[in-house]
């Protein structure tokens, strides 16, 4: 790991500030992917700036919105007995998230900024269509993700809070890979009064997406058959040494499938 | 160079690390803890795991700095002063969970935390999930199951 400097503000303008001066600061949550990044020495900041004294935590559920803190650790997510109740589908997507101690550090927000295209965050907050809230303004779910670990975030804005509506069905299934327990294809399904929404992980070249053909299916029909014959196309699918572009698009189906069977 | 204060084991220490110390190099380097053991450095087989403040982290995945104020407990910390061992390490013991021992200071931390986090007791299953952040090369899972098993009614009587 290269080397660089540390602190840990005490509030979210510090930080803001801290990591505004510096081209080459970033911010630091849980540490589940970054630390990785920097002991690979994939990234090379001058500057890391914690935020894990910003508070940030916790989770509160109130008129039909649940709120959580983007220094939310998954275990918490995964254990919160209001939010197994509102949102059981999201409760479950934070319980497979890694391990049991990695989920103890890893963090909501700190999943989102980093958008990794197998992570299984971004699939759970495209299909419910949640809010992020900024220090600096609030986004929709449609506008954050702009392709793999790219965000709309700019530099030096720090994820506060992400506000989930509440809907009438929701689950999360994934494909994972064995060791490292990300998703080779991830699918989330939601039901709301107006419709469904389906967003996939880990397939696509592009990271997280929505799935046209399968909404229009769902919406018309929320029921497992209703995903038959409706396809997906290879062309755009990740293909390595786990998966081929074609089994990923073939999984997305069979994924999908069981996501609405389990919602 | 940043100092980071700790306590580990119920002792508190002041080290003078890098910024980009990790956890497990000050615990195995800078305070010669090396029952904490590095296997994959990649956040995958869970030797290094540790308490935090009470639950369970990988230690290769922690800034030194991280630990700042906290209270952490690793495999040498878990013992009584006379030698008694914890009932997990007893277990581990009665029931042979072991082959070359390498795995074994993670898997010990993490069964811990996982019998703290289910006092309702857990089945054969939930063990083997909870344990999936775990690796032995040996594969010598079916006996640390066991072991478990057989810790979790010990440390729920108490």
């Amino acid at each position: 790991m290269y080397d660089f400097t540390y602190s840990k503000p005490a509030s979210l303008g510090d930080a803001v500030a801290a990591l505004s001066k510096d081209a080459e600061a970033k911010p630091l949550a849980g540490g589940m992917t970054y630390i990785p990044v920097l002991k690979q020495r994939l990234a090379k900041p001058s500057a890391v700036v914690d935020l894990s004294g910003l508070g940030m935590s916790g989770i509160i559920i109130v008129g039909g919105k649940v709120k959580i803190g983007a220094m939310t650790t998954h275990d918490t997510v995964a254990k919160h007995a209001g939010l197994k109740a509102a949102i059981p589908g999201l409760a479950a997507l934070a319980s497979g998230i890694g391990d049991e101690a990695v989920r103890h550090r890893g963090t909501i927000g700190g999943s989102l900024a980093n958008n990794d295209p197998a992570a299984c965050y971004p699939s759970a907050v495209l299909a419910l269509g949640a809010t992020i809230t900024t220090n600096k303004r609030s986004i929709a779910a449609d506008d954050f993700f702009q392709g793999m670990f790219t965000t709309a975030l700019e530099h030096g804005e720090i994820i506060t809070e992400v506000e989930f509506p509440v809907p009438e069905k929701a689950a999360y299934e994934k494909f994972k890979n064995p060791a490292s327990r990300y998703a080779i294809v991830g699918v989330f399904v939601a039901k709301f009064a107006n419709g469904a929404r389906v967003a996939v992980t880990g397939a696509s070249q592009s990271g997280v997406f929505r799935h046209e053909g399968m909404e229009k299916a769902l919406s018309a029909n929320f029921s497992p058959d209703a995903t038959k014959g409706v396809t997906t196309p290879a062309d755009d699918m990740n293909g390595d040494i786990h998966a081929s572009a074609e089994y990923r698009a073939h999984l997305v189906g069979v994924i999908t499938k069981r996501a609405v069977a389990k919602a | 160079m940043p100092q980071v204060t700790l306590t580990v084991n119920g002792k508190q220490h002041t080290v003078a690390v890098e910024a980009r110390t990790l956890l497990v190099e000050l615990l195995r380097e800078k305070l010669g803890l090396t029952g904490t053991h590095v296997g994959c450095d990649t956040s995958q087989c869970g030797a290094c795991v540790v308490h935090v403040d009470g639950v369970s982290a990988k230690s290769c995945t922690m800034l030194a700095v991280q630990a700042e104020g906290t209270s952490v407990l690793t495999i040498e910390g878990l013992a009584a002063a006379d030698g008694t061992l914890h009932p997990m390490q007893e277990m581990f013991r009665e029931h042979h969970a072991l082959q070359c021992g390498f795995c074994t200071p993670g898997m010990v931390l993490s069964a811990i935390d996982l019998v703290n986090s289910h006092p309702q007791g857990m089945t054969e299953k939930e063990i083997r999930e909870g344990l999936e952040g775990n690796l032995c090369r040996c594969t010598g899972y079916h006996n640390i199951v066991k072991a478990i098993d057989a810790a979790q009614s010990l440390m729920h009587a108490k």
